[in-house]
């Protein structure tokens, strides 16, 4: 029989260290990911700000680095995440390596979800002599709402997944307390509740994106 | 010194050529689309551009506005130059300018009064001033009850009148019209066609049309250029290039919705069936060409209208008739000198 009430407060810990750790990689990568989507849509052939040089070069980046398994960009990283956050290890550390990986995860997300947008809106658009900045807040990026909100749904679950890996290298969090407390002391029972508790947040904000998308939408 | 100094003139092309490089470095293909246009819009006027797919028409009308930017030439709206001009220079220009598009392209997350006032917003009216601006507009192509819809909520025609509702909203002088009712079927055709006689009698807004219907010159356009392989082969009045089209392309495209001459086959049963003489004859607001054949049966002509019809274009009547003439030889001889004083005849070869 497990002590769940030394257990416990330590679950409890590592929940708030993934929301802690899920939330600021979102926010960070969300951000950064949806310039660097934006570019690689308004540069791309035929688009507003259509630039050979510079779709070349972000699409390169982005291929480059997406295709790393995350544990392995992790352990990559290494010196410079220490040269960034000072450590290598802890929740900090795993946010920075997080927030690249996601990045261009978000990036490409969001350039898919832009691409669908109608090229026919853009026209109406430049028709009224809307600038592009403009049209790129107003229009592109309104007109897309709904399926980002799908997008960077779909991404907060990738990014836990990540934040679970980066407990492999003593990030804390759900997946260094199913490592440690479950896995290598052959305890089922704490792996599983640290798999209940994310598939109950994975579920949460899957259910809130959900909910949003269809209000954008109107479905 | 511009070439369009004239008062009356809005839009004016010289020598514009517009010319699209496709494929990639090393096999570089050109293709040009717009080749040596010179016209005059006119201030106030209903101008329609037609010709068939590829003829360049929509091309032709995204020069106006700069959506495509010129090759060479010079083109000039409202006295302010478009040619050469940069997408940044070309933000003020586009405001004076209103389009509506084939398939109306409005902002899917935007209701109907959003959609309207977006280049409100755009341009930087208050808040209290777009409301009431938006509220006028809807009155006018009469969607006040739809304000609050959103654009997947509306039919086809009522799409199309939020389109010139929001092209109309900063009060442009000229509204380009791309196909505007190509994707509607015949009865919201004239609903929308309806809209924008009235957009120009009433704002007095000159409007720029492109087509492939005659039946939409026919219905609204006060003059018409004709396109063919990127060149305009034909510009005048309605009433001109319907009564005496001159271009090839051109009487394919009145004969289209107005076929008064018959066809070979249809000739062949016309003889089969009327033994005389027969002859085209044109009809117009003068002549009197009921009151010749009268006379001439008098003087023993026997006649029939074997084909043809009359039609009205901007109250001008005119058309074409097909006639058997028979009896007396010197009788009909002399029918046919008498037609020739009122109008032109053409024998039928036999």
């Amino acid at each position: 029989m497990m002590d769940w009430s030394t257990l416990g407060p330590q679950l409890l810990s590592a929940t708030g260290q993934t929301l802690y750790m899920v939330t600021v990689t979102l926010v960070l990568a969300g951000l950064i990911g949806l310039a660097v989507g934006v570019g690689l849509y308004v540069t791309r052939r035929g688009n507003i700000l259509q630039n050979v040089v510079v779709y070349t070069i972000l699409n390169v980046v982005v291929n480059f680095v997406r295709p790393i398994p995350f544990i392995i960009l992790l352990a990559a990283l290494g010196r410079v995440t220490e040269g960034v956050v000072g450590t290598r290890l802890g929740p900090n550390a795993a946010i920075f390596a997080m927030t690249i990986g996601a990045t261009f995860a978000v990036a490409r997300i969001v350039e898919q979800n832009l691409m669908t947008v109608d090229p026919g809106v853009v026209e109406a658009a430049r028709s009224m002599g809307v600038s592009r900045w403009k049209i790129i807040t107003t229009v592109i990026l309104a007109e897309a709402l709904g399926p980002l909100v799908l997008g960077y749904t779909f991404l907060v679950i990738g990014i836990t997944d990540m934040s679970a890996m980066a407990g492999a290298i003593g990030a804390g969090g759900l997946g260094d307390f199913a490592l440690r407390l479950g896995y290598q002391r052959f305890n089922d029972e704490v792996t599983w509740a640290a798999v209940i508790v994310i598939i109950v947040l994975v579920q949460l904000v899957q259910f809130f994106g959900n909910w949003l998308a269809r209000r954008i939408m109107r479905r | 010194m511009s070439p369009a100094d004239t008062a009356s003139t809005l839009v004016s092309f010289r020598d514009v050529s517009k010319v699209f490089e496709t494929g990639n470095r090393r096999r570089r293909r050109t293709v040009t689309a717009v080749e040596s246009v010179d016209l005059d819009i006119r201030r106030g006027e209903i101008f329609a551009v037609i010709g068939y797919s590829g003829a360049g028409k929509s091309t032709l009308v995204r020069l106006i506005n700069g959506l495509e930017p010129v090759t060479s030439g010079f083109l000039e709206v409202a006295g302010r130059r478009v040619d050469g001009r940069s997408e940044t220079q070309l933000a003020p220009v586009r405001r004076d300018i209103g389009m509506i598009f084939q398939q109306f392209n409005l902002f899917t997350s935007r209701t109907v009064a959003g959609n309207v006032e977006y280049p409100l917003k755009r341009a930087g009216w208050s808040a209290e001033n777009r409301k009431a601006r938006v509220a006028e507009l809807l009155e006018f192509v009469g969607l006040t009850e739809r304000a609050g819809n959103y654009p997947e909520q509306l039919s086809g025609g009522q799409k199309q009148r939020v389109g010139v509702a929001r092209a109309l909203a900063t009060s442009p002088e000229l509204l380009l019209a791309d196909e505007s009712t190509s994707a509607l079927d015949p009865e919201t055709t004239q609903e929308v066609l309806g809209l924008l006689r009235r957009v120009n009698r009433e704002l007095g807004i000159t409007i720029v049309l492109i087509t492939h219907e005659m039946d939409v010159v026919r219905a609204v356009a006060d003059r018409v250029a004709v396109m063919d392989g990127g060149r305009v082969v034909e510009v005048g009045s309605t009433a001109e290039i319907f009564a005496h089209p001159k271009a090839e392309t051109t009487r394919k495209f009145v004969s289209s919705v107005m076929r008064t001459v018959p066809r070979e086959d249809e000739l062949a049963t016309l003889r089969r069936d009327h033994p005389g003489r027969l002859v085209l004859v044109d009809v117009s607001d003068q002549n009197r060409i009921g009151e010749v054949l009268s006379a001439a049966a008098r003087d023993g002509l026997r006649f029939e209208i074997a084909f043809g019809g009359i039609s009205i274009l901007q109250s001008h009547t005119f058309g074409t008739l097909t006639l058997s003439l028979d009896g007396p030889e010197d009788a009909v001889t002399r029918a046919v000198d008498a037609l020739r004083t009122v109008t032109t005849v053409q024998e039928v070869s036999a």
